[in-house]
């Protein structure tokens, strides 16, 4: 009986130790590792925990506490949050569900009816939620933002904010800064032209709007030939970063639109395949850097920025880094978009090289074409949505990669109409992949998975985890110097951050496509992933 | 994806005879050999293995019933056509390239030149003489380890039979591909691959044992990449290969062509 009050008294001390998640809270997440604030846990998107009590020792006592089955068999790709003892995360498409972070029990759920003119490319989903103070956000697959009430899911307002019946959606966990909520249109594969907004947390009121085409008059308009501005593309798919010293928030934009073909649209098709660098309070574009201008690879730059302060050349610099669906490795300097280093992380046959301003030096070869053009890395990239993470203890740069990988590109004339795909052609692919014809169909030599690390200093491969099937799971290192991380096949395990040595694995009977992440609770550490359309959760045995 | 109506007497599906071909586009070998797996899965119900079913048209031998091109190909089958018994298939414009890529490159090898052959002989020949039935399976009898043929019939054209019995290493088929492995104390197995990941490997053995292993058991692994079945080559008369071929051909298994 004692045992039971004690407990209770520790639920009830955690469940009371509820406080608001204060934009200064989410600054400082690393100042309170038991909880997780933000999509990539803080807002430097390094995906790394400074918790240590799971350590490469006794990883191999981690044991499963609980798993949550959501009501969807769609792809479940992400991230929870975790504030003081609860969970927030997502059930496809749209739904809301609050749980008990220790046991799975859940608190409530908010289910959000789709409107049916939905129709986002890839996958009916969201990658998670926001909070701020004691509101959650989420943006839906109709290009809706809700504001829900943390402690019951009540929905506290709802703004339209896309034409979903045109293909605006939104697909990504939305980003806090101050007193705003900052969401990006997907749609990039039905010809929309994509958008940054900015809400004000409290009433959903528009704040700013950053187009990631120029309209006329604009800088950057005179890269898009003709009227193909209107219709092209330059999409958000996953979450940004944010600097406070600069109060720049940093989006990666998707591929000009009609992917595949870009004879209609000449030009660099800025801000496509970039990274844009915004004011976070007005919108205004401080700089930007496009890592593949004029593409028809579908080489978006889905990747979360990753913020990273350490010495570059001998001096202390704010960096940013970047591993790309266009195989190439990145460091720019964030506060002013100086390109300082790239360099291919998997094989790359579309550039041979950077002019003295960073602008890759794309072969004449690699265009798109009717007969079909051989380019590596294939359509899904040499890595694509996969959150990267970035050790400080450890200095290396991890990627979630896939090499040997190609397609044959094959563009095709296409007339836009408004709420259908626009892709002009298509990839095929050139291996039959373990993703494309089951395992067997392999050769050695076929496209394969990893887990690559690299020094940012030099872009080197220091270590990689190879797999047999390829991986769309996100990465978390930890400053007990592990790595977690899954794959396609439906394993989740720990590596050496170190040495990329493996630690210990679980099958977990799904493909891992999703960030995993780590919270406390009364002291006991915990580790996430969704995998399959579950969200598995271990901690060490007892 | 949507099957064939089964109906073959408004299976009609390519207009106007003829056998010119337009020149073409250059496929890559995984093009042809994904387009081999889309034909089975989609057309073959209706067009057969030999792509010759429907009156007027021969597929594979680049007989359609007007000139098309390789476009033409490709939008036909994605979006049917109507008022015939050819629906729209629901296929994205690469995988409908890749049967175009199989549609020609089957047109640019010869039909089988054997003929006359005896099924009721070439039957005797397969589960006698030919020892087919010891590693092969037909109407739900014998092992699994080496292709089921109970409906090569419906699947495979007569001449890809025919070079599976002289020359079997010509052309595996991924899905029939064996693998060897060696454990750690040094025994060795051999069966059909079934799947594979980064820890663990299954198979079925040529006794027909679902078995599977962790690779870090294991002292080697390896895929087989020439079959296991001997050449009939020098072992058969060319009438008994022509009567092992019409019984093969013979074997449609519970599907309808």
């Amino acid at each position: 009986m004692k045992t039971y009050a004690l407990a209770l008294w520790i639920l009830a001390g955690s469940l009371f130790a509820q406080n608001p998640v204060t934009f200064d809270r989410i600054l400082n997440a690393d100042k309170e590792p038991q909880n997780w604030l933000s999509y990539s846990g803080t807002t430097k998107s390094q995906r790394y925990s400074l918790l240590t009590q799971i350590t490469p020792d006794n990883v191999k006592n981690l044991e499963l506490q609980w798993v949550f089955q959501s009501r969807s068999l769609e792809k479940y790709e992400s991230t929870p949050l975790v504030v003081d003892g609860v969970m927030y995360t997502v059930q496809n498409p749209d739904d809301v569900v609050a749980l008990d972070a220790a046991t799975g029990r859940v608190f409530w759920t908010y289910s959000y009816q789709v409107s049916p003119d939905a129709r986002p490319c890839c996958g009916r989903l969201s990658r998670g939620v926001a909070i701020l103070g004691e509101t959650l956000y989420i943006g839906t697959i109709d290009a809706h933002v809700v504001a829900l009430d943390a402690k019951t899911g009540k929905a506290i307002w709802d703004m339209e904010v896309g034409k979903a019946a045109s293909g605006y959606a939104i697909t990504h966990a939305p980003q806090i800064v101050k007193d705003k909520v900052i969401v990006g249109m997907a749609g990039g594969e039905y010809g929309i032209r994509g958008y940054i907004l900015a809400l004000d947390a409290k009433t959903g009121k528009e704040a700013w709007r950053f187009y990631t085409i120029p309209g006329p008059g604009e800088p950057g308009h005179e890269s898009w030939a003709g009227d193909s501005w209107k219709t092209g593309g330059a999409s958000v798919w996953v979450t940004g970063s944010y600097d406070p010293d600069t109060n720049l928030t940093f989006w990666g934009i998707g591929n000009p639109g009609p992917d595949w073909n870009g004879d209609n649209r000449a030009g660099d098709n800025l801000y496509s395949n970039s990274v844009v660098a915004l004011d976070a309070d007005t919108g205004k574009l401080k700089w930007y850097y496009q890592f593949s201008p004029h593409d028809e690879f579908d080489y978006d730059s889905v990747q979360i920025p990753v913020l990273v302060d350490m010495p570059w050349q001998g001096r202390p610099r704010k960096l940013m880094m970047w591993a790309n669906r266009n195989g190439l490795f990145y460091v720019l300097d964030r506060v002013n978009g100086q390109f300082l280093m790239g360099k291919p992380f998997v094989k790359v046959n579309w550039m041979n090289g950077f002019d003295e301003r960073g602008r890759p030096m794309k072969l004449a070869s690699a265009a798109s074409s009717k007969e079909g053009t051989f380019i590596l890395p294939g359509n899904q990239g040499g890595t694509n949505y996969y959150n990267p993470s970035y050790s400080p203890r450890t200095g290396l740069f991890y990627i979630p990669t896939w090499d040997n990988y190609s397609s044959m590109y094959v563009k095709q004339d296409q007339e836009f109409v408004e709420g259908r795909t626009f892709g002009g052609g298509g990839p095929r692919p050139t291996t039959s992949a373990p993703a494309v014809g089951g395992f067997n169909y392999r050769s050695d030599d076929d496209i394969y998975g990893a887990v690559r690390a690299i020094d940012p200093k030099t872009g080197d491969k220091k270590w990689e985890f190879k797999m047999a099937d390829v991986t769309d799971a996100g990465i978390l290192t930890t400053a007990s110097d592990l790595l977690f991380s899954g794959g396609r096949e439906g394993y989740f395990y720990a590596l050496d951050a170190r040495e990329g040595k493996l630690l210990w694995k679980a099958s977990v009977g799904g493909a891992v496509r999703s960030g995993p992440m780590t919270y406390t609770v009364n002291g006991r550490q915990y580790v996430a992933v969704d995998a399959g359309n579950s969200l598995f959760v271990w901690a060490l045995r007892q | 994806m949507t099957a064939f109506p089964m109906n073959r007497s408004t299976a009609c599906v390519f207009f106007l005879a003829s056998t010119a071909l337009l020149a073409q586009h250059e496929y890559a070998p995984a093009d042809v050999e994904n387009g081999g797996r889309n034909y089975t899965n989609n057309c073959v119900y209706c067009h057969g293995p030999e792509g010759d079913q429907i009156p007027g048209i021969n597929l594979l031998q680049g007989k359609f019933r007007r000139t098309l091109s390789d476009d033409d190909i490709a939008r036909t089958i994605r979006e049917g056509i109507p008022g015939t018994g050819m629906p729209a298939q629901n296929m994205n414009e690469g995988n409908a390239r890749t049967i175009v890529a199989y549609l020609r490159a089957s047109a640019a090898v010869p039909a089988s030149t054997i003929a006359g052959g005896n099924a009721a002989r070439g039957k005797t020949i397969f589960e006698g003489k030919g020892g087919c039935t010891s590693c092969h399976r037909t109407a739900g009898t014998g092992p699994r380890a080496a292709p089921d043929l109970s409906d090569i019939g419906a699947l495979r054209r007569a001449v890809e039979i025919e070079k599976s019995i002289v020359d079997p290493s010509a052309v595996v088929l991924p899905q029939n591909r064996f693998v060897k492995v060696v454990t750690k104390d040094g025994s060795t197995v051999t069966g059909r691959l079934m799947n594979q990941d980064t820890f663990t490997l299954q198979l079925i053995d040529t006794q027909d044992r679902l078995r599977s292993f962790p690779i870090a058991d294991l002292r080697q692994h390896s895929v087989l990449t020439t079959s296991s079945m001997p050449s009939y080559k020098d072992k058969l008369s060319s009438q008994e290969l022509a009567d092992v071929v019409a019984y093969l051909v013979s074997l449609k298994g519970a599907r309808k062509p």
